[in-house]
């Protein structure tokens, strides 16, 4: 009963695209490195610098936008670490990323605590405001559901046809993917596996880290340690059940951030009061491990993921 | 040296030398190719072939030496030079990527990385012009990875052609075709030459090099060993040039077949990926007999060695092993029932490059006695294995606490051989089994196989190699699709005629040319 | 740029980088100090000193060395079966849950037999925490490292839930935390008037028992060979699910023991802030000893030096701490960097 009458607000479809907005960012970010052959486990910790980046650019003065392109620096930046340990060395992808996760985090922390020493709670910024979409914002349900959001979330949504299209019909796509599949390919039509996956990786870090920008400066408007909370790691089950494909990965994200929102409104019903609410908080982790699951045996991994391409070795 | 047909010289060779530590894999090597012509380089595994051409290429770079493509040097090391100034190269390895279509793979790399659109409208037109031209025929929007091997090499050429390739370079094409296949590729061959194009061929078999090249170029121990005009001169000389002395054919002698020991009734495997399974296979391996399994690779080869080799389990239909069927069916059954392997892979399956030689010596044996008792390994008695067989099968390495990712494929062959025969085995699966080695690891090994063969061990060898299945087999089964031709005992067939059966022709119900 | 394989390293070489790697992170670590406005070399004194300065100070950092110690192994253990256990940090929690569960008077047992009673429950429970995510990568092939690393999170959640309900202790005036182990259930010191627990003997034992394991048993063998090629192992006859089951139970129950020994020796208590990530940066301490077990027990009193010192040095220079999380990732990954290269020459073309 509750849950029917919850699915039919528009306030619940707007929440579910509102916390779907940086799955997507970095769900597209992740399949971006994947598909060219780079697991990126750095995700965690590259969403953590870029929504800590993007927060204290704004905290400093700095306007909305400047911070979402401070953001996506600090996530590349961070990305060509990555990318220079794994694809030119070879280093293991589990290793480094882990690595750069943990870098990435601690950063984020040492600077807050070198800016800001003596503040117990974090202070808040203006964060970006709703533009509503005239005309089609006044469609009933879907209108505010998805016409009525912060210019962030247009963007994620822009950016899943963005990707689409150059992954599927472009030259740069063509050779993204076949770096993922097979590098030699890459390498005998005259193209560099290497300057493909390491830009692939700092690119895909950039989207990481303005996915969790905008988690400090759409969704929340200040910065806390916690705060990614391992959506890094739910974006990567989210990539697997996408198989890999943008569409299908975004439309995951879409789908894992509705029954997000379905569990903070299902805890203010009177069910609520009799389940924990941490089980309620459990539901994303679970979901993503049953996404995983269900999709085991049926995706089509990009068969190079994680391997190396070094052509001087024999 | 090179006989002045007054052709243009289109590449140029000169002083081409490379080591990879202490291995000089080519060694002062220069030559020239002109318009127009086919010039075969022939060498046996290892001597530098593909070396050479990785170099031209631009794969590897050169400690010393220049390449010149139409008068202009090209800098070392950049593959698209290379590209550019019109040199193709189709892989022995094939380099597409599975997951896209034919189509694709031709456009990669073909136009700027950041321009926007692919071109693929222009693109086909011209790839059907060139299939019609060459005789190429391909469907340009499937998969790849749903093509057969023969098609899979048309794309490659068809890749080279699309860039407008004056020089082609083919590395061990024929590889794995079927004779009728490689006739076609020699059709193609000969249209490229007719239009001006120059073709540069890798191999290592004496007969096909007489037939498609006008001069031939051979490599030994990383040198070139002699320079001569196919036309004056034969497979005996060749042959003596190539290994310096003449290769002597394995000699099987006659033996009456003993009692079946492995029988496969009707059996089929399920597909794994894009590997095809078994369907109703029947397959009688007897004591005292070699069973040769012909075929294209990628024809279920892989399936059948993995099902005796007790890694896949029939769905359907029954084995019986010395007359019993099997209870449980794993690697280990099929170690204990006397089943000695010799994997495909020497690196990847074979051996764990990371382990010493010690270990790798006692994997199928670790836990064991004397090697491991009540959980704990005996390291002792292990290393005595080690060294046994490093002694009976003249594995030349540092010593048993070698890692064995330092010894060159026909010594790790030669310890993988010792692993599996010293147990004594009543049936021999030798998948590819000389297949990169040297002439005499493969003489070698020959000859072990040989011996088992001769001391009644029944032994199924599996190759791509026709003239090799042929040389060493008492029967001959074809492979094609994942069923199996009826038995051709030995001396009743041709290689035409095995050909016929590699492209599927004979199999009747639903069997049709690759 | 292309790399070759050295067949055989040079000491210099096999020695001289992984130095470099440390010089590097000791460079960064006055790189932050300068930036946070202090002495690099005051502050670089100040972390030794905390870390090893004095008897308190060393006896400290072997405190924190426990945990390390074990969540290092676990780490150590799965690695080498390339068993990506990322969730160390909740094979912990459960060790420490059963230890609550168990030493808080549900047992009526003398000392000598509740101590090691409730590790070998910890043991089995953080075994079993780690095998619903292996027996999925066995049976379905779902990748391990995001399906531990999400049990981190559920588990975390799972001990917040218990502490507010079922596990909450009474007497705590309405702060998440459980009642207090009993008396007997509690690790002794391992001198009288020495803050030093039990635990730290038991993990550079269980560090000892792991390198045996590893170097002289079947087991340690089939480990080995599955994690260096298990494509080759399972066509050599080597059961390698059932491998990495064990695999699996042997670093879970390590890792269980990093929340037993905390629980028992060190805070008596179980709360939500048991571990600040010991599980993570076993991942740390593991690569820094290049898996090895014994080496294990060095990278983590290592770590926890650097840890304690920053600790301190904090106080003093107004250095954030956090400045020794950074030097460790920056260790990690310059380490891995190094030793490939050992291995590795590289040529610029």
């Amino acid at each position: 009963m509750e849950i029917l009458d919850i699915l039919l607000t528009a306030s619940f479809w707007a929440a579910a695209v509102r916390i779907a907005s940086p799955l997507i960012f970095a769900t597209l970010g992740e399949l971006i490195c994947e598909r060219a052959g780079v697991l990126n486990l750095g995700i965690e910790g590259i969403m953590v610098i870029g929504a800590f980046a993007g927060w204290m650019t704004v905290y400093l003065g700095g306007g909305l936008w400047t911070g979402v392109l401070v953001a996506m620096l600090a996530g590349m930046l961070f990305g060509l670490l990555h990318a220079t340990l794994t694809v030119p060395f070879g280093l293991s992808q589990h290793v480094v990323g882990l690595g750069v996760t943990l870098l990435a985090t601690v950063t984020a922390s040492f600077a807050y605590r070198l800016s800001l020493p003596e503040v117990t709670s974090p202070p808040k910024i203006e964060p970006f405001q709703p533009f509503a979409i005239p005309g089609l914002s006044q469609v009933p349900l879907i209108g505010p559901a998805f016409f009525a959001q912060t210019p962030l979330t247009y963007l994620a949504f822009a950016l899943i046809a963005l990707v689409s299209i150059v992954l599927y019909r472009t030259p740069l796509g063509l050779a993204l993917r076949a770096a993922g599949e097979n590098p030699a390919s890459v390498e005998a039509q005259g193209l560099s596996v290497t300057a493909i996956r390491m830009g692939a990786v700092i690119v895909g870090s950039g989207l990481m880290a303005i996915g969790g920008a905008f988690l400090t400066m759409s969704a929340f408007s200040s910065f806390f340690f916690e705060m990614v909370n391992g959506r890094g790691w739910i974006c990567i089950a989210l990539v697997v059940f996408g198989a890999w494909k943008p569409g299908k990965a975004a439309l995951g994200a879409l789908l894992f951030a509705a029954f997000d929102a379905l569990q903070v409104r299902l805890q203010q019903t009177p069910m609520g009061a009799v389940v924990p609410y941490q089980v309620f908080l459990m539901v994303p982790y679970i979901l993503s491990i049953l996404a995983l699951v269900l999709m085991s045996r049926r995706a089509e991994v990009p068969a190079a993921l994680m391997i190396p391409f070094n052509k001087g070795e024999r | 040296m090179a006989p002045d047909t007054g052709a243009e010289v289109v590449l140029r060779l000169d002083g081409i030398t490379k080591r990879f530590g202490p291995l000089v894999a080519n060694d002062g090597i220069s030559f020239e190719l002109r318009k127009g012509e086919v010039i075969a380089l022939l060498g046996e595994n290892g001597a530098g072939k593909t070396t050479l051409m990785n170099i031209l290429f631009g794969h590897y770079t050169a400690e010393g030496g220049t390449v010149e493509v139409f008068g202009r040097a090209l800098p070392p090391g950049h593959p698209r030079a290379a590209l550019d100034a019109g040199v193709g190269m189709v892989h022995q390895h094939f380099t597409l990527a599975d997951n896209m279509t034919v189509l694709e793979n031709i456009l990669l790399g073909t136009r700027p990385l950041l321009s926007p659109r692919l071109g693929a409208g222009a693109a086909r037109a011209k790839v059907a012009k060139l299939s019609r031209d060459f005789g190429l025929a391909v469907d340009p929007d499937a998969r790849v990875g749903n093509l057969s091997v023969g098609e899979r090499q048309r794309v490659e050429i068809l890749k080279a052609l699309y860039r407008d390739a004056r020089i082609l370079i083919l590395d061990e094409p024929t590889a794995v075709l079927t004779p009728q296949e490689s006739a076609a590729l020699f059709g193609t061959l000969r249209k490229a030459v007719a239009q001006g194009l120059s073709v540069i061929f890798i191999s290592h078999k004496l007969g096909e090099v007489m037939e498609i090249s006008s001069r031939v170029l051979v490599l030994r121990h990383g040198k070139l060993a002699g320079e001569v005009a196919t036309a004056k001169t034969d497979r005996h000389r060749l042959a003596e040039m190539m290994v310096g002395a003449e290769i002597a054919a394995p000699r099987l002698s006659d033996r009456a077949p003993g009692p079946a020991l492995l029988t496969l009734s009707n059996v089929d495997t399920p597909r794994r990926g894009s590997v095809p399974g078994l369907s109703g296979v029947n397959l009688t391996l007897r004591a005292g007999q070699i069973t040769g399994l012909a075929g294209v690779s990628g024809n279920g080869q892989a399936a059948l060695a993995a099902l005796i080799g007790g890694l896949e389990r029939p769905v359907h239909g029954g084995m019986e092993l010395h007359g019993e069927v099997p209870g449980d069916w794993s690697p280990r059954a099929a170690l204990a029932a006397g089943i000695a392997r010799i994997p495909e892979d020497r690196h990847k399956t074979g051996t764990v490059s990371d382990f010493s030689l010690t270990e790798n010596a006692i994997l199928e044996s670790y836990d064991e006695a004397p090697y491991s008792r009540k959980g704990w390994m005996d390291w002792r008695a292990a290393e005595g294995f080690a060294r046994k067989i490093i002694e009976t099968y003249d594995v030349r390495c540092p010593g048993p606490s070698a890692r064995i990712r330092l010894l060159s494929g026909g010594n790790m062959q030669k310890l993988i051989l010792g692993r599996v025969l010293e147990a004594g085995p009543k049936i021999i699966l030798a998948n590819q089994p000389v297949r990169g080695l040297d002439i005499g690891a493969v003489t070698f090994v020959q000859n072990r196989l040989i011996a088992a063969r001769d001391e009644g061990a029944a032994v199924l060898l599996i190759s791509e190699d026709l003239d090799e299945v042929m040389a060493l087999s008492d029967v001959i089964h074809v492979i094609y699709e994942g069923r199996l031709s009826p038995a051709f005992p030995r001396g009743t067939m041709t290689p035409a005629g095995l050909g016929q059966w590699m492209a599927g022709h004979g199999f009747g119900g639903g069997a049709h040319a690759a | 740029m292309r790399l070759e394989p050295i067949a055989n390293p040079s000491a210099l070489r096999s020695i001289g980088l992984p130095a470099g790697a440390l010089a590097l992170t000791v460079l960064v670590a006055s790189l932050l100090a300068l930036i946070a406005g202090a002495n690099p070399f005051a502050t670089l004194g100040l972390i030794l000193k905390g870390a090893a300065g004095s008897k308190f100070a060393l006896l400290e950092t072997l405190n924190r060395a426990t945990p390390l110690i074990f969540t290092g192994l676990a780490v150590a253990v799965a690695f080498r079966a390339k068993l990506w256990n990322i969730g160390a940090e909740a094979q912990l929690y459960a060790g420490a849950i059963v230890t609550v569960l168990l030493g808080t008077g549900a047992l009526p047992l003398p000392s000598a037999l509740l101590i090691p009673g409730i590790a070998l429950a910890a043991m089995l429970a953080g075994a079993l925490v780690l095998l619903g995510p292996v027996l999925l990568k066995t049976r379905l092939g779902v990748d391990e490292v995001v399906t531990t690393l999400l049990f981190n999170f559920i588990m975390l959640l799972f001990v917040s839930w218990l502490l507010e309900g079922p596990m909450k202790d009474p007497m705590g005036m309405g702060w998440p935390k459980s009642p207090a182990l009993e008396k007997a259930a509690r690790l002794p010191r391992i001198v009288e008037g020495l803050r030093l627990h039990w635990g730290f003997a038991l993990a550079t034992l269980s560090a000892l028992a792991v390198w045996v394991i590893q170097t002289r048993t079947t087991l340690g063998y089939e480990i080995r060979a599955v994690g260096l090629n298990a494509e080759a192992a399972r066509f050599a006859g080597i059961p390698v699910g059932r491998v990495m089951v064990k695999t699996a139970l042997l670093s879970g129950g390590l890792a269980a023991l990093a929340g037993f020994s905390e629980v028992a020796g060190l805070k008596g208590n179980l709360t939500l802030d048991l571990s600040p990530g010991f599980g993570y940066t076993g991942i740390i301490v593991a690569m820094l000893a290049l898996l090895n077990p014994l080496g294990v027990v060095v990278s983590a009193i290592f770590v926890a030096g650097v840890f304690v010192g920053a600790d301190s040095m904090s106080r003093a220079a107004g250095v954030p701490t956090y400045i020794a999380d950074i030097l460790m990732a920056t260790a990690l990954l310059t380490m891995v960097l190094a030793l490939k290269l050992t291995r590795l020459k590289v040529r610029w073309r």
